[in-house]
């Protein structure tokens, strides 16, 4: 290891110099910094259905992923479904774990810290006395998300917590979860 | 010439500067200027040191201890260098200042608009106006509270107070008291309303934690041996960001105690997440409070780690008194900060148990009155460093203005002297090219 590891450039596959280029470039104009982010869902049958995201709104202009996704929804079997796809609730881990991960990437690119492996494992507590209508005093949500993270890295165990901490700090999701949102439905 | 849209009263005077303020930033440019023989008036709203005489609460002393409490040729030379000033202790060495140096102050005088004119600026007040080249805005970094917008959705029944409005807790009713912001200000509010015994919850968003003593000697001595104090606005990574920044948790007292959120929750404060929304009555916090506390801690063990270094590097062959002299904590036996497992999300603000809001949210500086076109579209002072974006006008006292040091009262010698050049140097050229501002 030693005898070759003089100066190894970091390398976590986050290109930092063009996300700085766009903080840049979006400070200047502000009005290309105003993003749509859309998905549509169609019910398939009983608790199924199946979501999809191919377009958004961004840089001023319609925008488009290189292909669409599509996710399927269900409820497990312990609710008398047919558990054709992860639950809406556990979509909902997926985007926070995922909102994060990501963070600690470009925030470790940002700071020099060489990635290996960053694992994350997320636990949301529910009350099912909520959603079932039987406590009103029970809240539909989550109680309260766990997230551990396992991260190998060059760097401090202080430095690696400072990562994920700055990672929480600019993560769109981790907003969503912690801070209230308006949602407007309408029916056409 | 089109003429100025803005009231005309009666030319008072003409002169080459106009400082508005004086507090302890406008006198020190005061003294700048008389050294610089640079004939120039301070106009001040009210009486010297205006806010600490009418915008503080009762109990507040400095942040900062004595020694700290220098302006331009003018030391601490009290009994107790590492005291820390009350408020009527902070006007008398104000007072005292502006009448060592003679400064040329006008009190009751409101500055209400400063508009470009051909030869500089013309500065309208509530007792005339007055022509001048040059315009030194040191009216203060805290003019006006930042209030969240949900501000007006707080329901009738309770009563709202912001930071200046606060003197003592005798102003409060008996019930429940919110304290919005975990800056100084924020915990030490909350820490003297819960000795009064009212029941207190504290909303605590991004924070500095600190301690007040460090290896026997104050925080300040080392955020000044390490040099922190004097970085510069323009060596530092982010200085927008920066300049958002809260202060300190800090407070001043006989004793150093530290005041940090753990304190708090001894003396039986509630600690939530920040308030981000009031709705149907109800306050809600957000949950991100546990991120907030491990930032702050992880900070606060940084700055004490390179407090560590520099002693392990330079300790031994300083000048600097080592030799501390307070009771510390060393940085194993600062815990991290104590939260509850389950922090409140939610506070109901109607059912009678909270009767005050207190908005401890920071203030940014009222400019209300300055009508020329400085400002970004956040409304925000465009300024490098206290030169603002139009010829002949500076700035003073803003938060991390030139150094991180600008908006203390130690902080404005170095200002000064630089701004002063620079004004100097900017009426210099004036005289000899009469004509460049034509365009203007």
């Amino acid at each position: 290891m030693s005898a070759t590891a003089t100066k190894v450039k970091v390398n976590n596959g986050v290109n930092v110099e063009a996300l700085l280029g766009a903080r840049q470039a979006l400070t200047d104009v502000p009005e290309a910094a105003q993003f749509k982010w859309r998905a549509t869902c169609q019910w398939v049958n009983g608790t199924h259905s199946r979501s999809t995201v191919q377009s958004f709104f961004g840089l001023g202009a319609e925008q488009s992923h290189k292909t669409e996704f599509s996710y399927e929804a269900d409820h497990p079997e312990v609710f008398a479904a047919e558990d054709k796809g992860a639950t809406p609730v556990e979509y909902v881990l997926v985007g926070l774990a995922s909102c994060l991960t990501a963070g600690i990437a470009a925030v470790a690119q940002n700071r020099s810290i060489q990635l290996r492996s960053v694992k994350a494992t997320l636990e949301g507590g529910m009350d099912l006395q909520g959603i079932l209508g039987i406590d009103s005093d029970v809240r539909n949500g989550f109680d309260g998300i766990k997230i551990v993270f396992e991260i190998d890295a060059d760097a401090s165990r202080e430095d690696i917590a400072a990562l994920v901490a700055q990672s929480q700090k600019r993560s769109a999701v981790f907003d969503i979860v912690t801070n209230p949102t308006n949602v407007a439905v309408e029916i056409r | 010439m089109t003429s100025s849209p803005f009231g005309r009263s009666p030319l008072t005077g003409t002169v080459d500067v106009v400082v508005v303020g004086a507090g302890h930033a406008g006198l020190a440019m005061s003294h700048r200027l008389s050294r610089l023989a640079i004939e120039h008036v301070v106009l001040e709203r009210g009486e010297i040191a205006n806010s600490w005489r009418h915008e503080r609460w009762n109990s507040l002393r400095l942040l900062t201890p004595n020694w700290q409490s220098r302006l331009p040729d003018c030391s601490y030379e009290g009994a107790d260098p590492d005291g820390f000033m009350t408020m009527p202790e902070v006007i008398g060495f104000i007072t005292a200042y502006a009448k060592r140096i003679a400064a040329p102050v006008r009190t009751g005088v409101t500055v209400t608009s400063v508009v470009a004119s051909d030869d500089g600026y013309r500065v309208e007040t509530n007792r005339g106006a007055w022509r001048c080249r040059a315009v030194v805005v040191a009216s203060g970094a805290h003019g006006l509270p930042n209030l969240p917008a949900f501000a007006a959705a707080v329901p009738d029944s309770l009563n709202t107070l912001t930071a200046k409005d606060y003197r003592h807790p005798g102003q409060l009713d008996d019930r429940g008291v919110l304290v919005v912001g975990a800056s100084a200000t924020g915990l030490q509010l909350a820490d003297e309303i819960a000795r009064s015994g009212r029941p207190v919850t504290l909303c605590v968003g991004e924070h500095i934690r600190m301690l007040r003593t460090y290896r026997g000697l104050d925080v300040q001595r080392w955020l000044d041996v390490l040099g922190i104090l004097d970085e510069r606005y323009d060596a530092v990574d982010d200085i927008v960001r920066v300049r958002r920044v809260p202060s300190p948790q800090l407070i001043g007292s006989p004793d150093r105690a530290t005041l940090d959120l753990n304190a708090l929750t001894e003396r039986g404060v509630t600690l939530v997440g920040r308030l981000v929304g009031i709705y149907d009555g109800e306050a809600q916090f957000s949950g991100s409070l546990r991120n907030h506390c491990a930032m702050a801690d992880l900070k606060l063990r940084r700055l004490l780690d390179s407090i560590d270094s520099w002693v392990v590097e330079y300790g031994t062959q300083s000048a600097a008194p080592l030799e501390g002299v307070w009771p510390t904590q060393s940085a194993e036996q600062i815990v991290p900060t104590r939260l509850a497992a389950q922090p409140a999300l939610t506070l109901d603000l109607t059912d009678g148990r909270i009767g005050t809001i207190i908005w401890a949210t920071g203030f940014h500086p009222d400019f209300r009155w300055l009508h020329l076109p400085v400002f970004d579209r956040k409304g925000r002072l465009r300024h490098d460093g206290g030169i603002v974006d139009a010829p002949g006008l500076y700035v003073l006292g803003l938060n991390f203005m030139r150094r991180r040091k600008s908006s203390f009262i130690h902080g404005a010698e170095d200002d000064v002297r630089e701004l002063g050049e620079h004004l100097a140097a900017f009426l210099r050229i004036g005289v000899e090219r009469p004509a460049r501002r034509a365009a203007g």
